[in-house]
């Protein structure tokens, strides 16, 4: 016992160049992440500077004539800029807000309901749709909303064809994103509310508190913390709205809501290959979300202990 | 405050537990319902004549049962070559992604390691900003990857986030004490990665597989871009049948009966496809279910 002590002591008043080569095999273990994170995560980063060019690739990127904003301006000045932006924005925006409660209120009737079987069950189930493909979900959504004999219309007695409403579109973006992941939401506060005190359950019932009042009183008081944690996650990626589904839910009819930003980057950088305007779209995107990163990161640091960077 | 109405306290709040338990029963079993009863619909629907299922006749249970669904399914020459496709994609891509994080994960983990700090923040970095769409289709087709299996994965990097887990886990659920004895052993970091890290740390390897094979079996997006229609995964050809809704060249051929007959087969692919399609991960999860939640606390408490 002492001799490990005092070795580990030894260990610490080694100088930096002893440590360094003591730690020669985790280095090598780093070797292949680094070399692939350089040169497929800060390569991109190093390609952004192709927004502010015009690309040539038999130039390369550096010696490609620099055009400044010319790109961002005719991002700007597209038809569609506004639609798009602010579908983008209230796309996420309704998304967050209708979606963010549910597994909390979910969580909460779970953790209170006693019969451990059932609980189990329910939760195995809600977790399956988080593990099905987008387009598999988009596939079943094209044949509930069918208008002959799609299952909501065959339960509504309707025959409505929703994909080619624009004004259904978000409806069925949300709901759908609710049902296949709010399930899988639950995990993390159903692993929360399973850190409360078993004693502070038995004290609440012995003063007669009811199940609602103990909802109230101690799981949502212990939750606080962890939703402040998610909703600041999920704030912090508003921008970057799920490109497949709207992709793939999109239709002629409904694009006057269902055009997102995300669609326009693949649509003119890979499809019509214009790069660098493709290139300052996206930038533009990730400028958005960083700006939300940092605002929401300074309100965190004003609730104190939650630091998730 | 007498005993007795304390007892009363209690005998109240036992008679509001009743009637709570009942009111939670009956949400969770709606809860249960509206998330599996979609699924359900779909699976009686691939075991049925397609136009009952568009009048209404299957709600419950299949009608006039049939497995003609899931013969046409894999007699589609696409979706046959697509499930391969697929398959391979997922093996060596959670190959891949398990070792880069473990690659990752286990570095961090060493506690005295020198530049520790910014080795992380190298990688974290990425988890916030990256190049974006372009960029990083630039940089597959310059480095010579293009429509090679590697594009389905090392545009991804490492996934950071997981390797975060798993570098918590190495830390808080193996005993330093023990990688200590390891060392004064004698044991290099290398054995203690291969002989102690690796068989310790079962339980989130497991979830890390899991959430990589999800992962790449569902993705299609990468392959849109980077990849030949004859190299593209299982939900890419799905997106054929069940998106555009067209009936392949090799599907008309093959049937007699006319337009009406070639259209309730596309339907019949399409109900079929989708279990085809979804049942490989819904097989899985329940196996490392219990993991689930230690995996994603980790993950949460200490970004």
């Amino acid at each position: 016992m002492t001799s490990t002590a005092a070795r580990s002591r030894k260990v610490h008043r080694k100088s930096l160049g002893r440590r360094i080569v003591d730690n020669w095999q985790p280095y090598v273990l780093l070797l292949i992440p680094v070399v692939i994170t350089i040169v497929y995560k800060y390569g991109p980063m190093y390609g952004i500077q192709i927004a502010f060019r015009n690309y040539n690739p038999g130039l390369g990127i550096t010696a490609s004539p620099w055009v400044g904003w010319k790109w961002f301006e005719r991002f700007f000045k597209a038809p569609t800029f506004d639609r798009m932006l602010w579908n983008t924005v209230k796309l996420s925006f309704y998304g967050l807000v209708w979606s963010f409660p549910v597994p909390i209120i979910m969580s909460l009737a779970l953790n209170q309901l006693r019969f451990k079987r059932l609980k189990r069950t329910v939760q195995t189930v809600i977790y399956a749709p988080h593990f099905i493909s987008t387009m598999v979900i988009c596939g079943m959504l094209r044949i509930f909303l069918s208008p002959s004999g799609g299952l909501i219309n065959l339960l509504a007695g309707t025959q409505i064809d929703f994909l080619t409403e624009a004004g259904a579109f978000r409806t069925i973006y949300v709901a759908s994103g609710i049902w296949q992941e709010a399930g899988w939401g639950t995990i993390i506060y159903l692993a929360t509310l399973s850190s409360v005190d078993a004693s502070l359950y038995e004290a609440a019932k012995v003063d007669g508190a009811s199940v609602f009042q103990r909802i109230l009183h101690i799981d949502i008081p212990c939750l606080l913390p962890m939703i402040i944690l998610q909703l600041i996650m999920s704030v912090s990626g508003l921008m970057s709205v799920g490109f497949e589904k709207a992709y793939l839910l999109q239709t002629d009819l409904n694009r006057a809501t269902s055009d997102i930003i995300a669609i326009y980057v693949y649509e003119q950088g890979i499809v019509s290959a214009k790069y660098e305007l493709g290139t300052a779209v996206g930038l533009f995107n990730t400028a958005i979300n960083i700006v939300l990163l940092m605002i929401v990161n300074r309100i965190a640091k004003k609730f104190g202990d939650v630091n998730f960077v | 405050m007498s005993v007795l109405s304390k007892r009363k306290q209690g005998e109240l709040s036992g008679m509001s537990d009743r009637a709570s338990d009942i009111v939670l029963v009956i949400i969770s079993v709606i809860i249960l319902l509206i998330v599996a009863y979609p699924l359900y619909y779909i699976l009686v629907a691939s075991f049925s004549d397609p136009y009952d299922v568009y009048a209404g006749k299957t709600f419950l249970l299949p009608s006039q049962a049939t497995l003609d669904g899931y013969k046409a399914v894999f007699a589609e020459q696409n979706i046959v070559r697509g499930y391969g496709n697929s398959i391979l994609y997922t093996v060596v891509g959670t190959i891949y992604s398990v070792a880069l994080i473990y690659l990752v994960a286990y570095p961090l983990s060493v506690p005295d390691l020198p530049f520790k700090k910014v080795v992380s923040i190298f990688f974290i970095i990425t988890m916030y900003f990256g190049g974006g769409l372009i960029p990083t289709y630039l940089i597959v087709q310059k480095t010579g990857i293009m429509q090679t299996i590697w594009a389905m994965f090392l545009p991804g990097g490492v996934a950071v986030s997981n390797a975060i887990i798993a570098r918590n886990y190495f830390e808080n659920s193996i005993p330093g004490a023990l990688k200590e004895a390891a060392s004064i052993d004698g044991a290099s970091h290398f054995r203690i990665f291969f002989s102690m890290i690796i068989p310790l740390s079962t339980p989130i390897l497991s979830v890390m597989v899991v959430f990589s094979m999800v992962a790449y079996w569902n993705d299609w997006f990468t392959a849109l871009i980077y990849m030949t229609n004859e190299q593209a995964p299982l939900p890419l050809v799905l997106r054929n049948i069940l998106i555009k809704s067209s009936a392949s060249a090799s599907q008309a051929s093959m049937i007699s009966g006319g337009y009406a007959e070639l259209n309730k087969m596309t339907e019949m692919i399409k109900f079929a496809s989708i279990i085809v399609a979804a049942a490989p991960m819904l097989i899985i999860y329940p196996f490392v279910q219990k993991y689930f939640e230690k995996g994603l606390m980790a993950g949460a408490v200490k970004g």
